[in-house]
């Protein structure tokens, strides 16, 4: 008989830890699927973060580093730098990119840095039991804004594609969700192109996916997604903010 | 040996790092290294494989020295100290992972910003782990610039033989000196490196390069086996230099610039017929303790000499299992002990001895 649906070679046996209903499955898949298409599993080197997907370094099969809190980036750059011929990739979450480690990532983009980026954004911190995040929401009631983000005191969500897009570096950033089917195959597409564009040596890409947190927001899973779709991607619009191929 | 040449400190540390194979290098403008920055930058993209970034911070060159580490090339990153305590997270995350790597400390003047003349005010941050969780560091005190360099090569020797990161802990006074230095050998590293982070190329097993244990049982066997490492590195990697220890009634433990001034200072007491020694440690982890426990067996009491307030005094004091009176001759905040300060001191110690 036939396979017509198997898990990708670039992900281990591994079970993973992730909650119910929770996305982070899948797109570990989609960037598993993106390795073995390229056929790169045996040269690229992962970077995992701090987060949710921590223990991101048993869950793909080819090398692993696990870096500290935000510094990815950095430690990508040391790799790549060190490995030129190699692939590599982050898998970051909002917490870990856009609030400690935004220096590294802006840094990393404006050095054009040749890694791809995968940042999950799902507007809080999971891994630490749901506090806000620099993504959450204004309103958003988390356990460290239990009266909803007031934006006067907590400040304003940041929109990490639209910020790097200011940069002259960076190659492509793209912002996909992995609310539904439609979104989901063209988040498969812009990890993998995220991932052609450093082999062929563009440089940098970083992919926003957004996310959902079902145990943290207090939605079923059913309902989390449709808050992505009702909340989250009115605020983060889906799209390319840069593709410097399109542009050439 | 190669032919003296003129060279400030801080450039016989970079050169000495390429004449050991380090072909990547991580940095962040600060006084008093920036000349160690400055001659990786002119260097390293001349050579073939030569890497040389400036960091958007110290915490990012640490990290990127983490990800280098893991791929079992040699990397060094070098600082002062407000930079080094930055760099400390890092540091320990390196020390976690069991990942070679070498760090220079230029240190100068603190706390807080402090100031930019030399200071050992770093020593507690150096030998006691720095960072957080139970990690050492190899700890190598240069008192010359043949010294910076010739310490520079075994630190990355040492950090390879024993999978830890190793580091350079200079002074200002160090890093700006000039003085003739005959430089090491081409070498590179020896040891086979089957955890590095390489790609699999479908032939093996992944490899990861963690720091993070949720099992506590599991955390503290990579606790254990460390210390093990450790024990190892405490019985075969102790350095020190005996000056004038034969005879001596009085010993002066001083490591760096403070132990050059110590030594004149021995040379102006033995004119006025005083017996007084040095022990200079040149690793302050491990640290000599042997060397002064046996002392405390023949002398009637230590001077421990020191650009701080005091700290190698406590390790002394260990060593040397209260045995001896330890007295404190020190300056701080980038000023150094005089050759009178240190003879007065000793002079204490003498007449203290008498009574």
């Amino acid at each position: 008989m036939a396979i017509v649906f198997e898990k990708p070679k670039s992900l281990t046996s591994k079970e993973l830890h992730y909650c119910p209903g929770c996305p982070h499955g899948i797109i570990h898949r989609l960037v598993a699927e993106a390795i073995d298409n390229l056929g790169i599993e045996g040269k690229t080197v992962g970077v995992a973060p701090v987060g949710c997907a921590v223990m991101a370094y048993d869950y793909f099969s080819c090398d692993m580093v696990e870096a500290a809190h935000g510094r990815a980036p950095a430690v990508a750059t040391g790799i790549k730098r060190a490995l030129p011929e190699n692939v590599v990739f982050t898998y970051q979450g909002d917490g870990d990119l856009a609030s400690i480690g935004m220096a590294e990532t802006v840094h990393a983009a404006t050095r054009n840095e040749n890694i791809t980026i995968i940042f999950v954004n799902n507007a809080i911190y999971g891994m630490t039991g749901g506090q806000m995040a620099p993504t959450s929401l204004p309103g958003q009631v988390t356990q460290t804004s239990p009266y909803g983000r007031d934006v006067k005191v907590a400040g304003y969500p940041i929109r990490v594609c639209e910020m790097l897009s200011a940069l002259d570096a960076p190659y492509y950033i793209e912002r996909v969700a992995a609310n539904n089917v439609k979104n989901v195959l063209r988040a498969k597409k812009a990890i993998e192109k995220a991932f052609r564009n450093q082999i062929e040596g563009k440089g940098f890409s970083l992919i926003e996916v957004v996310s959902a947190c079902p145990t943290n927001w207090g939605m079923t899973p059913q309902k989390a997604l449709e808050w992505v779709e009702d909340k989250m991607i009115p605020y983060y619009p889906l799209g390319v903010f840069k593709d410097k191929e399109a542009n050439a | 040996m190669s032919e003296k040449v003129l060279m400030k400190g801080n450039e016989a540390i970079a050169e000495a790092a390429l004449r050991a194979g380090c072909r990547h290098y991580f940095g962040y403008p600060i006084t008093p290294q920036t000349e160690l920055t400055a001659y990786m930058a002119k260097r390293l993209p001349k050579l073939e494989g030569g890497v040389f970034l400036q960091a958007e911070s110290e915490i990012s060159a640490i990290n990127m020295v983490y990800g280098v580490a893991g791929t079992g090339k040699r990397v060094m990153t070098s600082s002062s100290s407000p930079g080094i305590s930055l760099k400390q997270e890092g540091i320990s995350y390196i020390a976690g992972a069991d990942l070679p790597a070498v760090i220079v400390n230029v240190q100068r003047g603190g706390p807080g910003l402090g100031g930019i003349q030399p200071s050992q005010s770093d020593y507690f941050q150096a030998t006691k782990g720095g960072g957080h969780g139970d990690y050492h560091l190899i700890v190598l005190t240069p008192s010359s610039v043949q010294e910076m360099a010739d310490l520079t090569h075994l630190a990355f020797d040492l950090a390879d033989k024993y999978r830890c990161p190793a580091m350079l802990l200079a002074d200002g006074t160090m890093g700006q000196m000039m003085e003739p230095v005959a430089l090491p050998e081409e070498t590179n590293c020896k040891v086979e490196k089957p955890w590095a982070v390489t790609g699999t190329e479908m032939k093996r097993e992944h490899n990861i390069i963690n720091s993070l244990y949720l099992s506590p049982e599991v955390l503290e066997k990579t606790n254990f086996e460390r210390f093990e490492r450790y024990a190892k590195i405490e019985k075969n990697e102790v350095r020190y230099e005996s000056y004038m220890m034969d005879d001596a009634e009085y010993c002066i433990v001083a490591f760096g610039i403070a132990a050059r001034v110590a030594k004149n200072a021995i040379s102006a007491m033995r004119k006025e017929g005083f017996k007084v020694g040095l022990i200079r440690p040149i690793t302050i982890w491990p640290f000599p303790k042997k060397a002064i426990r046996e002392a405390a067996d023949k002398v009637k009491g230590f001077v421990s000499v020191e650009l701080s307030m005091g700290q190698m005094i406590e390790d002394v004091k260990l060593a040397e299992e209260c045995l001896r009176p330890v007295l404190l001759c020190n300056r701080a905040g980038g000023m150094i002990p005089s050759v009178d300060q240190i003879i007065s001191v000793t002079k204490e110690l003498v007449e203290g001895g008498r009574k």
